[in-house]
């Protein structure tokens, strides 16, 4: 029954979502005040309904009701709870049914937090959202219904693939849903600002937080689903540039490249149109990424719903919004006239080449992502483009970004002087390339990964530091120290995500650099010697867990005696589901990781075992963090609490343009 | 002091340690083959997996490509003839780096043309938003003039 309720809860608000697409649009046009704001209780309606729908769904998977054929297919009983709420999103239709939620949750807070957007304004951004969110609840409920109840339910259910069974990938999709669906925000503010015909600083200003928030909640995701890669996989690789990875990173360098045009909107209200097209393009990549995972059409590892029909659908969607949108823009776009005026050398020119790096690197990642399906339709080639084309091809970009980011975060606005801005600069570029080179000339081999790597990342750090110190002004270390603190949050939530992204920078270079595997033959009781440590296999066990039986050994490392940890590196066997799957056992500290995963048993009674440092593994995570802790940081910047009574009056008094 | 060291200990180890293969028993005795079979199968495609190279598989098949690899280099083929053997098997599948052959090239110089595309026209935007006219000797217009204002009674 409760299913069933949740199944009319969603049809009822795909009814109010068509209405809410429409009615406001006509108001908004009309200037009809009451037909604006209907929206308002709409959004909340919408939000409501789909929220009871979504929890009727998790209902049904606590209490395994295996009358539902998605709870047979993605549940057993014996599954841990945590994995029966996971196991909701862990498949195609109940991720679909969440990222219908979080639409209507990202509608629902534009219209609670909206109230200082011009009205009709908020009406269209509205509407634009609830069409978006429309058309994916037609999607869900023709094609795939969450609710489908099987006449003859099975006794038990059939598991969730144990790859998911795991708190990482647990929270790494809704992590990345927030993401991909917050730029349906920026997307229909774009929409609604081209329908409007305007475009101000205080368009920029509204629009940035939702494109702070959708960027970190992408950060985060990403950063979560790749660490689950490093620890989960077993071998402790952290990006494969996989298709579905691709399809989250171009969104991320696309929601990068508009906050930070955003930013010139709000400040010298140029990049208009070039700001738009990236809101527009953002969503866009979005959707490609969803269309990427739900056609099955590239094959990758984490599709898990292969199915031509629903990738059609999608990509109707996609034309569907992006069409519309670009013809809009087309038609609109030569009305939004810049106002600033900038010289070549100036913060606008510096976030434009910022802007253009992101860009071109994203289009690098599309090309190579979609190559092979051009390929084959277009010269009949059976190909793949794998790791080593991205590695050579997007990894210079990301070097020149780091080479400018801190020259162009300290530049002026409008006009700078080069020589100026470099001054406290000099100092940090020297010892940055003498890092670098002391590290090369340390390593006998002859990788410069490493060593690029520890200069950008020292150079990108601690011009961060040099950035924030150089706000506080002059005068006293004591006094400027005393001021740092008041500082806006913006300015720190800036110097905090840039810096992570040195970190970051530094962390890949270090672990694929550096990072030193060992596999051999071990006895039970034998002692190995490998990278400074005496690793003893103990023990090799079976283990009954919940859902799966393993088999566990203990390994034991220590350095010059010194007891460091047990390591007890699992193969997991999940009979319902019929998976095995390697659990590797890490211990993690600062400058290393130890990484040790277990193989199979061998003739002569041994085991194999693979070991692995992984160098500053944690540095990767960590930097990713800082990043979105900087996005945190300028989300709860005091100018977008308080910009709601002066944004009001001053768009108000704007003249129509 | 104690991360340094640590950082030494990571280089030599770096340095000393040979490249292992996949598999214990696949690992060949001369350590320069060894290693050059193991560049070699991180550039191969497991054919049977979703996304990776016979280097990380755990499939048979991939365990057989890397044999294979490693039983040509034992017969004295370069890492090339090795590579073009396992390529005229399996196809051009298998290559994770795209060759430049025919319209490949495409693919190789998209990044680069896009990046001179993109920085042309930043450079001509950025000339014209140089040289477009101030609105007055301030360089403010009056719309910032008012906003200016506005501000500073904030």
């Amino acid at each position: 029954m409760i299913v069933e309720l949740g199944h009319f809860a969603l049809i009822l608000a795909f009814a109010v979502a068509l209405a809410q697409a429409a009615i406001p649009l006509i108001g908004a046009h009309k200037g009809w005040r009451d037909w604006m704001l209907v929206a308002n209780p709409m959004a909340s309606v919408q939000f409501g309904l789909v929220a009871f729908s979504y929890a009727a769904l998790t209902y049904a998977f606590l209490v395994s009701d295996f009358s539902v054929k998605l709870v047979v297919d993605n549940s057993h009983t014996l599954k841990p709870l945590i994995y029966k709420i996971s196991g909701v999103w862990g498949n195609h239709e109940g991720s679909l049914l969440l990222w219908v939620l979080i639409l209507t949750l990202f509608g629902a807070s534009a219209a609670w937090f909206g109230g200082n957007l011009p009205a009709s304004l908020q009406a269209r951004v509205l509407a634009v959202q609830s069409a978006i969110t429309a058309a994916f609840m037609a999607f869900t409920i023709f094609t795939s219904n969450p609710f489908t109840r099987l006449a003859f339910p099975p006794f038990d259910g059939t598991d969730l693939n144990p790859l998911l069974q795991d708190p990482g990938l647990a929270f790494h999709p809704p992590f990345l849903y927030l993401g991909y669906v917050g730029l349906s925000m920026a997307f229909s503010f774009a929409v609604a600002a081209l329908i409007e015909g305007r475009v101000d600083a205080a368009w920029g200003r509204w629009v940035r937080p939702w494109t702070l928030a959708a960027w970190v909640f992408l950060t985060i995701g990403i950063a979560t689903g790749s660490w689950w890669a490093y620890y989960e996989l077993g071998w402790g690789g952290f990006w494969f540039w996989d298709p579905v990875e691709n399809a989250s990173l171009m969104p991320w360098l696309f929601a990068a490249a508009l906050l930070h045009s955003a930013i010139v909107v709000e400040k010298r209200e140029t990049l208009k149109s070039w700001t738009i097209l990236l809101a527009i393009l953002g969503f866009g990549f979005s959707l490609m990424g969803t269309f990427i995972v739900r056609s099955g059409l590239l094959t990758s590892v984490h599709a898990f719903a292969m199915d031509p029909e629903r990738g059609v659908f999608i990509l109707m969607i996609l034309a569907a919004f992006m069409g519309g949108a670009l013809t809009l823009f087309a038609i609109r776009a030569p009305v939004l006239e810049a106002k600033g005026v900038f010289a070549t050398v100036s913060r606008e020119s510096a976030l434009v080449i910022n802007n253009v790096l992101l860009a071109v690197s994203s289009f690098v990642v599309f090309i190579g992502t979609m190559w092979p399906l051009v390929a084959e339709m277009l010269f009949d080639r059976v190909l793949s483009v794998g790791p080593p084309f991205f590695n050579m091809a997007f990894t210079p970009f990301m070097v020149a970004l780091a080479m400018v980011l801190p020259i162009g975060a300290m530049l002026p606005w409008k006009r700078g002087n080069l020589a100026r801005t470099m001054r406290p600069l000099w100092g940090l570029a020297v010892f940055s390339v003498a890092m670098g080179a002391l590290t090369w000339t340390l390593q006998t081999g002859h990788s410069t990964l490493v060593p690029i790597g520890l200069a950008l990342g020292l150079w990108v750090v601690l011009g961060s530091v040099i950035d924030i110190w150089t706000r506080t002004g002059r005068g006293d270390w004591r006094a400027r120290l005393g001021r740092i603190t008041r500082l806006p949050r913006a300015d720190w939530g800036k110097s905090t995500a840039h810096a992570g992204m040195g970190i970051t920078v530094f962390a890949v270079a270090a672990l694929v650099g550096w990072e030193s595997e060992d596999i051999r033959v071990v006895q039970i009781g034998e002692t190995y010697h490998y990278g400074g440590y005496d690793l003893t296999l103990t023990s090799v066990d079976r283990v009954e867990g919940p859902n799966y039986v393993s088999t566990m050994a203990s390994i034991e490392a220590r350095r010059d005696g010194r007891f460091i940890a047990n390591l007890q590196p699992e193969k997991r066997f999940y009979p319902i589901a019929g998976m095995p799957t390697t659990e590797a056992a890490i211990d993690y500290r600062v400058t290393r990781d130890l990484y040790l995963t277990l193989g199979d048993p061998q003739d002569n009674g041994g085991w194999a075992v693979r070991s692995y440092i992984k160098p500053f593994a944690n540095w990767l995570w960590f930097g990713c963090f800082l990043m979105a802790l900087g996005g945190v940081f300028s989300l709860s910047d005091r100018r977008y609490r308080v910009a709601a009574g002066a944004g009001k009056t001053r768009t108000d008094a704007v003249p129509a343009e | 002091m104690s991360m340094f060291r640590t950082l030494l200990a990571v280089l030599a180890i770096a340095i000393s340690s040979p490249s292992w293969a996949v598999q214990p028993d696949e690992i060949l005795d001369d350590p320069v083959l060894e290693s050059r079979a193991r560049d070699i199968s991180a550039g191969l495609r497991c054919l049977v997996c979703r996304n990776e190279s016979i280097d990380e598989s755990n499939a048979d098949l991939a365990r057989d490509m890397r044999l294979l690899v490693r039983e040509r280099l034992v017969e004295g083929d370069s890492n090339e003839d090795a590579v073009a053997y396992i390529v005229d098997r399996y196809g051009e599948y298998v290559l994770l780096r795209p060759t430049t052959e025919g319209a490949n090239i495409i693919l190789w110089v998209a990044a680069p043309v896009m990046f001179l595309i993109a920085l042309g026209s930043a450079m001509i935007y950025l000339r014209r938003r140089g040289r477009a006219p101030e609105a007055d000797k301030s360089g403010l217009s009056p719309e910032e003039k008012r906003r200016l204002q506005e501000l500073l009674k904030e």
